[in-house]
């Protein structure tokens, strides 16, 4: 059998987060009521002008400047010339020849420690068109222009993708960037980030690139690794009988899990793209590029390696733990507050408070324990108050708003036992009251000191201090 | 009243001689008299103009009135009036009514004027002679055989015929100045960027640019005043304060360097205008200014790369107009296809319908190099020429058109020959200059235009030009004998 191989490139589009839209005052505001958020300008009316948002240009320059791409002193808006209902001049104002983000690049991690760069060739912006809206109009079609004019970053990657789980990660790691820079909300339902990928394949070791197809709207990670799986099965399999890819675009049905062909080559627009003369060209100066790259946040893969060497994390700790900024954030904050212990903090972070905010489907932003009420539970772990054990009830307590640490375990006394005579008078009993096992495990039955030590957790409710019991109870049942 | 001048019925209005009412009222009459055999307007806005002459009426009684207070202006049927039909020429627009106000109309507005309706045009800004409009033909108030020129005729042909004192007027290669030249008025094109886009529907957005029609170059000057500024909704306005344009009508002209260009004088160009021409030339010498020969050798280049770009743009701006969400929509569509291809046929005439085609072809891939590129190469050759005879003169001058007036019906076959009328004003669009017409003479009873051409940003100059040779020539004061 022939050996194979994939060859993709993904078009990103990225709505960026602005209030308002990239040519007009609306509001970009997701699911107000069809046509309310669409001002003349989105409207398309005779004699409205385009004006470029400022926040939407610093935020590509953002981007840009977090992939360590080129950010053009000089880019130019063009008209992309279609109709269609929903785009209501009959042309998207996007960038042609001169993108204003130009030779960037992302690194992947992939399987085992091994990490790869992506190139990314250039990153656009331009703005969305509207939704037609195909039911409950009696056989006609709906328009629904509160879309039109957001404004996107589209990011197209160079062909380096050599898989269906490359891609992913590759999707994944630009969306954990843009959401890091906060250029993008990364919402996915609704449409803030999806993705066209072109995808090809070639026998092994061949140069030349095969025809490709462009598969477009893959609005979920696990689309797009169908996506491409099935397109590159499709492929090989048209190849191997005999066949010939077509370059085409092509529709993934997620309820089918397979790609059809939505329109062939021949029927491609000819775009007519020239610059759009309502809009001078773009021009940057120094001063605004050195001004944003001074505001730029730490990036992941930097904070990683930080986390790592200032906190002594291993490399997943310190990777889970950069995945968002509020994350992030959230642990440095619980590590200030308690002034020391990162690993203590990292695992309660990544353990019972991510479990807690999984339950309830809730953002880390929207803790209802703070890193400062988290650093004061774990301070009573660090001191002896409470064991581990004891101090999950407690968490459990904070959460549910039972008030500060101090007074959860005052109140349901739950203060760790540490005085020997104390956790000597409740082994004293619980020896007292199991002589069987007291005679197997001085026979030579081991195994049962374990028995005792439940015994007089169970005893003390789990407040005996776990080290002292084990000393004591080895000294007592020598006997 | 009607053959007053703004300035003197600013004055008029200011002594209390007659309320912008009165005034009104009477123009409104002469239009219901005389519209219907020129057909100047496409919309007559009696009550808006009452109402507004009213406001301005009790404005004045505040003492707040400015120099433009209760004078009536007609806005070309181009810009956006909130609540009034703004056609564009064409039956695409035909029942459209604007959602809002235009810049122009806004500051035009603010300033107290009175908008008595809406002018005829040829169908979105697309002709010499406007003779493509949606709504008819607009006749020269001088010779009714005869054209009033394009786009803004409708315009130029109520203000020849006093049925307004002034109108605003857009050019996206001479459409102010020739019809001012041929219906003898003074209309100014002012630099690109100078008045804002906003508001005024798109032809071929790198060279439109709106402007006034009036008796005079003072009524232009009082007038583009109130127009010009830069405008934050058009990022193509130039952020640049407005100069007091009246205030530099009287400055001496001595020492003024006028360029002559020998390529606006030679062949096509009409004998008995050239001779209007070089007296006018001659009156400017007395007025102490003198007179060099110069050259722009591009300019045959213009009308070709005009002819480019112009469609191009156009192509793409009236796109939007696809009976999806306003204007016309074509009967009972059996598909998506359909309904565009029937409701744009049905809603465009036939030279927007060129446009557009020449256009698109224009910007197709494969032919996008060798027309719009190309075209775009030539315009910065033709703005070089400019820069270099601007290192040598303060203004440029020759004839506006090449011929008066042409007579009805004489050149709709001919779309070239049509397209050569804007020979001279071409240029100016596509290096976005200011430039100026202004009546000296006549042959026979057609009125002859000379074309003032300046710097940019010196319309200051162009106007205290046109206003001195205005004190020593009476050209502008006369009225159509039909309409005095």
């Amino acid at each position: 059998m022939m050996e194979w191989e994939t060859v993709i490139g993904l078009e990103i589009h990225a709505q960026l987060a602005t209030k308002s839209k990239i040519f007009s005052g609306a509001s970009t505001a997701y699911g107000a009521e069809p046509n309310t958020q669409a001002c003349t300008i989105d409207l398309g009316m005779p004699g409205v002008l385009p004006v470029l948002n400022r926040e939407a240009v610093r935020m590509a320059a953002v981007f840009g400047l977090a992939i360590g791409a080129e950010i053009a002193r000089r880019s130019v808006f063009a008209r992309k010339n279609y109709f269609y209902p929903d785009l209501p001049k009959g042309y998207q104002i996007s960038q042609y020849e001169l993108p204003i983000v130009q030779k960037g690049q992302l690194t992947i991690d992939l399987d085992e420690g091994v990490s790869k760069v992506i190139g990314i060739t250039r990153a656009h912006l331009e703005e969305d068109a509207g939704k037609s809206l195909h039911e409950d109009f009696q056989g006609l079609s709906g328009i629904d222009l509160n879309r039109a004019g957001t404004p996107l970053l589209e990011i197209v990657s160079e062909p380096d993708l050599r898989s269906a789980k490359e891609a992913v990660a590759y999707m994944k790691k630009l969306h954990q960037m843009v959401v890091y820079l906060g250029i993008c909300d990364g919402n996915m339902q609704e449409g803030s980030f999806r993705c066209d990928a072109n995808v090809s394949v070639r026998r092994k070791g061949d140069p030349k690139l095969g025809t490709r197809a462009e598969i477009k709207n893959l609005n979920s990670f696990r689309f797009v690794e169908r996506a491409i799986e099935f397109e590159i099965e499709r492929q090989i399999d048209l190849i191997e009988a005999g066949g010939k890819v077509v370059q085409e675009t092509r529709l993934y049905d997620p309820d089918k899990g397979e790609t059809r062909s939505m329109r062939g080559k021949e029927e491609a627009n000819d775009y007519r793209y020239f610059p759009d003369p309502d809009l001078l060209p773009l021009v940057l100066d120094e001063e605004f590029i050195a001004t944003t790259r001074a505001s730029l946040p730490e990036l992941p893969d930097t904070k990683k390696q930080r986390f790592i060497s200032q906190y002594g994390l291993s490399s997943y700790d310190a990777g889970v733990l950069t995945t968002s900024r509020a994350l992030s954030d959230y642990y440095e904050a619980t590590v200030a507050a308690l002034g020391g212990e990162p690993k203590l903090c990292a695992n309660w972070v990544m353990g019972d408070l991510s479990a807690f905010l999984n339950k309830e489907n809730r953002e880390i932003t929207a803790s209802p324990v703070s890193p400062v009420q988290l650093a004061g539970l774990l301070r009573r772990i660090q001191d002896q108050t409470i064991s581990g054990k004891i101090a999950k009830d407690v968490f459990e307590a904070l959460w549910a708003g039972e008030g500060e640490t101090d007074a959860i375990i005052e109140k349901r006394g739950l203060k760790q036992i540490t005085d020997n005579s104390a956790i000597e008078k409740v082994i004293d009993d619980v020896i007292a009251a199991n002589p069987e096992q007291l005679a197997q495990y001085r026979a030579g039955k081991d195994k049962l000191f374990a028995f005792f030590v439940g015994q007089v957790m169970k005893a003390s409710k789990g407040k005996a201090n776990p080290q002292q019991v084990n000393d004591l109870l080895a000294e007592k049942l020598k006997g | 009243m009607h053959d007053k001048t703004i300035a003197q019925l600013s004055a008029g209005l200011a002594a209390g001689e007659f309320s912008s009412e009165e005034l009104t009222r009477s123009l409104l009459e002469r239009i219901e008299q005389f519209n219907p055999g020129l057909n100047a307007f496409i919309t007559v806005t009696d009550d808006v103009a009452l109402s507004q002459a009213r406001a301005a009426d009790e404005r004045r009684r505040q003492g707040q009135a400015g120099p433009l207070t209760g004078v009536p202006i007609a806005q070309k049927d181009i810009f956006c009036t909130d609540g009034v039909r703004t056609s564009c020429g064409s039956r695409m627009l035909d029942r459209f009514i604007a959602p809002y106000n235009a810049t122009v109309v806004e500051k035009l507005n603010a300033a107290g004027m009175v908008m008595l309706g809406k002018t005829n045009m040829d169908e979105f800004a697309m002709g010499s002679s406007n003779e493509n409009s949606f709504y008819g033909p607009v006749r020269n108030p001088w010779d009714l055989d005869a054209v009033p020129g394009g786009s803004s005729g409708g315009s130029a042909a109520a203000v020849a015929a006093r049925l307004t004192p002034a109108a605003t007027g857009t050019d996206t290669g001479g459409s102010i100045r020739q019809p001012a030249a041929l219906c003898g008025l003074t209309g100014i094109k002012p630099t690109y960027g100078r008045v804002s886009r906003w508001g005024m529907i798109a032809y071929a957005s790198s060279l439109d640019q709106g402007g006034p029609l009036a008796r005079s170059a003072e009524d232009c000057a009082l007038l583009l005043g109130a127009m010009a500024g830069f405008d934050p909704r058009d990022s193509t306005s130039v952020d640049r304060p407005v100069p007091d344009y009246v205030a530099a009508l009287d400055r001496p002209l001595t020492g003024l360097k006028i360029g002559l260009p020998k390529e606006y004088f030679g062949e096509g160009l009409d004998g008995a205008v050239a001779r209007a021409v070089a007296a006018a030339i001659a009156e400017y010498r007395k007025l102490g200014a003198t007179v060099l020969d110069i050259s722009l050798p591009n300019t045959h280049l213009a009308i070709p790369a005009y002819y480019v770009i112009a469609p191009a743009e156009c192509s793409s701006n009236l796109a939007r107009f696809d009976g999806v969400r306003y204007g016309h929509r074509c009967d009972q569509p059996k598909d998506l296809l359909d309904l565009y291809t029937r409701s744009r046929a049905e809603g465009f005439g036939p030279e927007v319908t060129r446009r557009i085609l020449v256009g698109t072809f224009a910007l197709s891939a494969g032919y996008y190099d060798a027309y719009y590129l190309k075209a775009q190469q030539i315009r910065r050759l033709i703005s070089n020429d400019f820069q270099q005879a601007f290192a040598q003169v303060d203004l440029i001058a020759g004839p506006t058109s090449p011929t008066v007036a042409f007579n009805l019906g004489e050149k709709v076959d001919d779309p070239i020959t049509m397209y050569l009328s804007d020979i001279y004003t071409i240029a100016v669009n596509l290096a976005g200059l200011p430039g100026l017409s202004l009546p000296v003479g006549f042959v026979g009873q057609r009125p002859v235009g000379l074309q003032l051409i300046g710097h940019h940003f010196a319309e200051e100059c162009l106007l205290n030009a046109a206003h001195r040779y205005q004190q020593i020539t009476d050209w502008h004061t006369r009225t159509p004998p039909a309409f005095a």
